[in-house]
């Protein structure tokens, strides 16, 4: 064990499967000599050599369709997108080809490749650096959809992600990077993508998040639990399946949820998370489910960032009127 | 534009193949031929879906489909039906797919061509990054990519193109030129003078053929894949060729090009040729035709009995066929729509 940032997990989890598998290569813009615009892939270009880690031009759409490419021929690439607002150049890729190549061939090809996307708010970066765009992701038949937001997590689940025989979105939140340090376990292991995290246990009132969310989501927890409210918060960690009964299995008990994202409301995975706990235990609710979402507007720029993001005080407020019923 | 027999089946040299290897050439366009035209004939019954034609471009696909060795990998085109089966795409298979049946996409284990692309031009990257992980392997396959003049507009041949020269991946750009985006004409596509002098601007050689002259197509493919296979890096050939037919059964070529034009073409057939080519030879007899065709007739009609007696594809291999394993949505969708 030792303790580490979420970047430096993600790092580790990388440095791991270049050495365990020599399918695994890297490739994307300044992932190599520049250890990629985050660092994540720091020092491993150095480690393994050019001929595993490689610098690509600047073609977001030739990153995915040539690892696609090569995923197919047998090798397990991990792509970098910059940023979220780069990846839309690669989408046709990713919905015409990745993640349908399984089921155009009936299973005779497959694409088991991660793209690693940087994504998400609160570092004052200019609008394309910062959205949460998920939703677009998990409508897409065939892609899984992995979201980190704790280290010992984030080294697990990469590392499933890569030996994952379908292809993986693997979102990294940005403002998470560096936020907190964890003992995270040396080597390899995984984290089984699917299962929601428990993450703190109660009976009055769930929470449902993800990513950088979970920070204010934890706080917001404390403040509720300060004036004696138990509160169950789950971290989804798996956009793509979600755990639709793990998250009822919690429901049901509590009899009420908020649901947290940073991304839009409208068509965010708030109102699937809603519908599915209905479809569910709709006669174990106490109150309707709760949205405490970003606006249904362009990520703003960096002075009007506050405006933006949901607050701890907001879900605490919507938590409150959804304890009141 | 590099051609060796003349529309008149004469050439300008000494034929540089054996002569039985034009003969097989010959046959297997028949064989291609036929198959088109039975499709479009099934098409207008209502047996096949929407059909996109190739005849015309028959020497182009087999010419280029020949240079390859067994276990090269092939990423083409609805259009590429001759270069796909050329290279061990089951017509069965062709058939099953044009039909609606998804089992048209599973390729028989070792052969290794992609389902034909649907949308343009994003298939060309896909074959650099075959042909990268070939290299890396150390395997000695190297990959061809088939496409046509329309594709060439789309960033991703840019994409693709400068991936290929930057990395040398193993590869073989083969554009078939047949005139037209649908009903856009070459000319009003690019200001490049050619399409094969766009590739000076990747760093790699770029050659004119002669489409339609499938010894000198298969000469030129063959000499752009010895350059892959020995770690010279990518090539991009234009075959210079011509659709005979529409785009697909769904438009009208009067709508946006002359009969004229067509009809000049037809005396370019590129069967026409190597027949001529052959009788000269004492090598063609209207009897070995006529063998020709029924063989064919016969092979392409068991494979659309084949793909007409298929069980339909059920709900369950639709569901089945998203993952590797079905999620919990799915698992719960299969017993809701069971």
């Amino acid at each position: 064990m030792s303790q580490l940032t979420l970047a430096q997990a993600l790092n580790g989890a990388l440095d791991t499967a270049l050495s365990g598998d020599e399918r695994v290569l890297l490739l994307g813009e300044d992932v190599g000599r520049a250890g990629g615009v985050f660092r994540i892939t720091d020092g491993l270009r150095e480690k393994y050599g050019p001929d595993r880690v490689y610098d690509t031009p600047v073609a977001e759409s030739g990153i995915a369709g040539a690892a696609f490419g090569m995923a197919v021929a047998g090798m397990r690439p991990v792509a970098e997108i910059q940023f979220m607002g780069f990846s839309y150049p690669a989408y046709d890729q990713i919905v015409n080809h990745i993640a349908r190549i399984r089921n155009r061939s009936s299973h005779r090809f497959t694409a088991p490749l991660v793209i690693r996307i940087p994504y998400g708010g609160g570092i004052g970066a200019a609008e394309h650096h910062s959205e949460s765009m998920e939703a677009v992701y998990v409508h897409v038949p065939g892609l899984k959809v992995v979201v980190p937001s704790t280290p010992r997590d984030a080294k697990g689940l990469l590392l499933a992600a890569i030996n994952d025989p379908d292809p993986v979105v693997f979102l990294e939140p940005i403002r998470l990077y560096r936020a907190v340090k964890e003992d995270v376990p040396e080597g390899a292991y995984e984290i089984e993508i699917g299962p929601v995290r428990v993450e703190r246990s109660g009976t009055d009132l769930t929470l449902i998040s993800w990513g950088a969310m979970m920070k204010e989501t934890r706080q917001a927890a404390s403040q509720l639990e300060a004036v004696g409210v138990s509160v169950e918060v789950l971290d989804v960690r798996t956009l793509s399946p979600l755990d639709r009964s793990g998250m009822a299995e919690s429901v049901s008990k509590t009899g009420r949820a908020v649901v947290v994202h940073e991304a839009p409301l409208t068509g965010g995975l708030a109102g699937e998370i809603a519908a599915s706990i209905q479809e569910r235990c709709l006669y174990d609710l106490k109150a309707p489910v709760s949205r405490v979402t970003g606006w249904d507007t362009v990520f703003p720029l960096k002075l009007s960032e506050g405006h933006y993001l949901p607050s701890a005080e907001r879900i605490v407020n919507a938590a409150r009127k959804v304890l009141e019923e | 534009m590099l051609s060796f027999v003349r529309p008149d089946g004469t050439t300008a040299d000494d034929l540089p193949i054996e002569v039985e290897v034009v003969r097989d050439l010959y046959a297997r366009m028949v064989e291609a031929r036929t198959y088109d035209d039975k499709s479009m004939a099934m098409q207008r019954q209502g047996r096949l879906a929407t059909y996109a034609p190739f005849r015309g471009q028959e020497a182009a696909q087999i010419g280029a489909a020949s240079a390859l060795a067994e276990g090269d990998w092939v990423a083409a085109t609805y259009r590429d039906a001759a270069l796909n089966w050329s290279v061990g795409y089951p017509w069965r298979l062709l058939i099953a797919g044009r039909r609606g049946h998804e089992i048209g996409g599973r390729l028989p284990d070792g052969v290794n061509v992609l389902p034909p692309s649907i949308t343009v031009g994003g298939h060309m990257i896909h074959a650099v990054g075959l042909a990268w992980a070939e290299a890396l392997k150390g395997t000695g396959r190297i990959a061809l990519t088939s496409f046509g003049d329309g594709a060439t507009s789309e960033g991703d041949f840019h994409e693709a193109m400068n991936f290929a020269a930057v990395y040398q991946t193993p590869i073989v750009f083969f554009c078939q030129n047949n005139g037209y985006a649908i009903s856009y004409p070459v000319e009003e596509q690019t200001r490049s003078e050619t399409i094969a002098a766009k590739a000076d601007a990747y760093g790699m050689p770029g050659v004119r053929v002669d489409g339609n002259d499938v010894v000198a197509t298969l000469l030129v493919t063959a000499r752009a894949v010895e350059r892959a296979r020995s770690g010279e890096g990518p090539s991009l050939i234009e075959a210079v060729t011509y659709r005979l037919g529409p785009h697909t059964t769904a438009d009208d070529p009067a709508r946006y090009r002359d009969r004229d034009e067509a009809e000049e073409w037809e005396e370019r057939d590129p069967l026409l040729r190597i027949r001529l080519l052959l009788e000269r030879a004492g090598l063609w007899t209207s009897e070995w035709q006529q063998e020709l065709e029924e063989r064919a007739s016969s092979a392409i009609e068991e494979a659309v009995s084949w793909a007409e007696a298929l069980p339909p594809p059920t709900f369950d291999e639709m569901l089945e066929r998203v993952y590797a394993r079905p999620t919990e949505a799915l698992r719960e969708q299969l017993e809701a729509g069971r």
